[in-house]
């Protein structure tokens, strides 16, 4: 007994060390997976409130910027109203209306909400957005982020009272999956950590018909992102040799440099959907 | 007790001009501008090791709250705060330096090669040992290592620079060993 405690005052320093070592490796692979609670809601309720502080100062200098912007978004909403289609004129055609329910809020399945990004990354290999939204706005972990011209930003994967956590495109845990506008095809979206413009969509198999400039949407298989959200565009198609399938690098339709403001995608049935699945993974 | 206030500042300066200045900065992938740890460099010789390990983690892991993904920064302020004391024996010419000046500098480690060498390493094993836990899933050799050499390049300019425009003001404290 008397040795173990000698041994321990004589190399107290090292275990010390190693302790601490341990530790943060823990914490490292704890964290990437499932998100420690305590972390997110303790250390973000500080950081939070000086990470906006700040943002709300640094805003300013980006306010041309966002302004240009707000009136794309809005050019491109005006395109979409009612107003501006022709209707066809069904006063000398008969026709059946089979609508059961003409009660527009019962289809729509996905509602947006804006959000500022109060902290963003982009040189890490571990990236995360954080938003001023968070429970009190009825965010969930799971929902789809979009940048203001409609590109996929990230899904959310932490939230407390006032914030939500979002991973980026840009993490190395990052899988979103993925569609070929052209042809259908679907595969599994990717990021391997080094240049923030350039994404890697993998499980595309070879007998698809690409080539360079094809654009790549979501595929709305997720409950995250609704069908033909951007992603990006297609750059360049490696033959792994090893594998059936392409390697596709693209270049991402978002800027992850400057985003200020992105709006989040509630999806209805995402509980829905989730708890099914849940349910099924259960059974097997 | 001075000592302890002046250092409680320089943490929290350190830290904030880390945070909301080079964080900021985006320069190019492989470049990331890291500074904080010269806290640690700057931390007093006469200090127990075990609180100088502990001070390392605190620094990193509040760096890590910013950053939201604890762990990376606490492991890598750790072991700079492991190795730092055999650096110092290893590089002081000067006899009872420790004991003669407060903190490590150019002046107190006796010329300018000791002190480069100082930084050097420890600025090496710093990003080497962050990039490398931040990246062991790629395994990317080059990348790795291209990302290191440029990252610590900058990182080591970035401290001379701080060295020069903050010089601390070393006195002789005493000529008895």
């Amino acid at each position: 007994m008397r040795n173990i405690f000698l041994f321990i005052r004589q190399h107290f320093n090292l275990l010390l060390f190693l302790f601490l070592q341990i530790f943060s490796i823990y914490l490292i692979v704890s964290y990437s997976k499932y998100h420690n609670a305590v972390f997110a809601e303790s250390f973000n309720k500080v950081t939070g409130k000086i990470n906006s502080r700040y943002n709300n100062i640094n805003q300013y200098f980006h306010l041309k910027k966002m302004n240009d912007s707000l009136i794309r978004v809005n050019e491109n909403l005006y395109n979409k109203l009612k107003s501006d289609f022709s209707i066809p004129d069904s006063a000398t055609q008969l026709q059946i209306d089979s609508l059961k329910l003409d009660s527009f809020s019962t289809f729509k399945k996905y509602s947006y909400l804006s959000a500022r990004v109060v902290s963003n990354s982009v040189t890490n290999q571990i990236n995360y957005i954080v938003l001023d939204r968070g429970k009190k706005d009825n965010l969930k972990e799971g929902m789809g982020i979009i940048d203001p011209y409609g590109n996929a930003v990230g899904i959310i994967v932490g939230v407390n009272q006032d914030y939500a956590i979002v991973m980026s495109l840009l993490h190395k845990d990052s899988h979103i999956s993925g569609k070929l506008y052209k042809t259908g095809e679907t595969g599994t979206l990717l990021w391997d950590g080094k240049d923030p413009e350039t994404l890697i969509l993998s499980g595309i198999s070879k007998s698809a018909k690409i080539c360079k400039g094809d654009m790549i949407i979501t595929s709305g298989f997720s409950t995250a992102f609704p069908l033909g959200i951007k992603i990006g565009s297609v750059t360049k198609v490696y033959n792994e040799k090893a594998s059936n399938n392409f390697k596709i690098f693209c270049k991402s339709a978002t800027n992850f440099y400057n985003l200020t403001y992105v709006y989040i995608i509630q999806n209805k049935d995402q509980d829905g959907v989730t708890a099914m699945l849940e349910k099924v993974k259960g059974q097997q | 007790m001075t000592g302890v206030f002046k250092n409680i500042i320089r943490f929290v300066i350190i830290v904030f001009f880390q945070v909301f200045v080079l964080d900021k900065i985006i320069l190019h992938q492989m470049i990331t501008p890291y500074l904080y740890f010269i806290f640690i460099l700057w931390l007093p010789f006469k200090i127990n090791r075990s609180m100088l390990m502990l001070i390392g983690f605190l620094l990193g892991y509040t760096i890590d709250g910013f950053r939201y993904q604890p762990g990376f920064h606490a492991a890598a302020c750790v072991l700079v705060a492991y190795i730092r004391p055999f650096i110092i024996n290893l590089l002081i010419s000067q006899q009872g330096a420790e004991s003669n000046y407060n903190e490590p500098s150019i002046k107190s480690m006796g010329g300018i090669t000791p002190y480069f060498f100082y930084i050097g390493i420890l600025v090496l094993i710093h990003n080497a040992w962050l990039f490398l836990l931040e990246s062991w899933q790629f395994a990317d050799v080059g990348y790795f290592f291209i990302k290191t050499m440029l990252s610590s390049l900058l990182s080591f300019m970035l401290i001379l620079v701080t060295e020069m425009l903050f010089s601390r003001n070393q006195k002789f404290k005493t000529n008895t060993i």
